[in-house]
């Protein structure tokens, strides 16, 4: 029998996705193109907090929407038939995230010349969307008052890769156990950069903060 | 539930370095995987097992893990200590400004052929 041989790799099982998706965030650059990609569990808002958003945004600025679940197609017609906005469906074969290679695979159904902001709306899910870079120029997380304050401490990764974090149903705040201050504090502990929103999709309190910071962002990343 | 993912990542990686390397058959590919990387082992292998045996190149092949034991330094006191077991919180100075020294791996260490 052949002795065995050894071939030394030593290499994060990451590093491949980590440069696809550098080189894609170099390539939006150069387009003028932002790309935000929106993480959270399933049923914080994320459709619902959208809808207003792009309502408020989409007659000053170019926008798309890319909605990926593992199945279905509620969530892409549900925002364009609220919004008017082109809105694609990206299904994942069952996968719990989206890497930078299919962030690529459904920004090719955009027209993304005519496009300042591309909003992606990531699988419903605080653990596996964190650890893969979509390629995308920020991440957003929408945390809903009924998770609880406490999820910061639970899902670590999850708020230390966000630049923005939503806190969405504030409009129940007084139905549930939820200490704004606390959860704050927990947010900065696990990432002192994150910008930290409440907001209420239902009201629609808060919402022009959100649609503010996206403006700035895109504006920015165009210059 | 991302593992089955990951066994996605290490087979094209693995395919890549074989196909490099001139190798026909893979009998094992050894893994580091951090002890808060959030990769559970055993989901890994069960997919790995599922995964790998749809590749020639792979049939049969067994996955080790090496499990890297996860540190915390802190950055007021200077000490190290084990993440699993104190979290965030320094034991000895009870700062929390700290940061993991290791532990998040999830790394193709090396293929055997």
């Amino acid at each position: 029998m052949d002795p065995v041989k050894i071939i030394e790799i030593k290499k994060s099982v990451f590093a491949d996705n980590d440069m696809d998706a550098d080189l894609l965030r170099k390539e939006l650059k150069q387009r003028g193109v932002f790309l935000l990609n929106i993480m959270s569990s399933p049923g914080s808002g994320k459709t619902t907090t959208l809808i207003r958003t792009l309502n408020l945004l989409k007659d000053r600025i170019r926008i798309a929407v890319m909605e990926a679940d593992i199945d279905g197609d509620v969530d892409a017609v549900k925002i364009r038939e609220a919004t008017g906005i082109p809105s694609i469906q990206l299904h994942t074969g069952g996968m719990c995230h989206l890497d930078a290679e299919m962030t690529r695979q459904g920004l090719a159904h955009i027209d993304l010349d005519h496009t300042d902001l591309v909003i992606l709306e990531n699988v419903g899910n605080l653990v596996c969307p964190a650890e893969f870079d979509t390629g995308s120029c920020a991440n957003a997380m929408i945390l809903s008052v009924p998770e609880g304050d406490d999820k910061p401490l639970k899902y670590p990764l999850m708020f230390s890769v966000c630049d923005l974090v939503l806190i969405n149903k504030t409009d129940v705040l007084q139905c549930f156990d939820f200490d704004m201050d606390r959860c704050r504090k927990y947010i900065r502990k696990r990432n002192p950069r994150a910008k930290v929103l409440p907001v209420s999709a239902r009201t629609g309190d808060g919402i022009d903060a959100f649609a503010g910071w996206l403006l700035e962002k895109v504006n920015n990343w165009k210059q | 539930m991302h593992e089955l993912g990951i066994v996605f990542y290490i087979i094209r990686d693995v395919k890549k370095v074989a196909e490099e390397n001139g190798v026909s058959h893979v009998s094992a590919v050894v893994m580091n995987i951090g002890e808060v990387s959030t990769v559970i082992p055993d989901y890994l292998t069960d997919c790995w097992r599922w995964a790998a045996d749809k590749e020639d190149l792979l049939r049969g092949c067994e996955l080790k893990v090496n499990i890297i034991p996860a540190v915390t330094r802190c950055e007021d006191c200077g000490e190290e200590y084990e993440t699993v077991r104190y979290g965030k919180e320094c034991p000895h100075c009870h700062g929390d400004n700290t940061f993991l020294v290791c532990g998040n791996e999830v790394e193709i260490k090396e293929i055997e052929c």
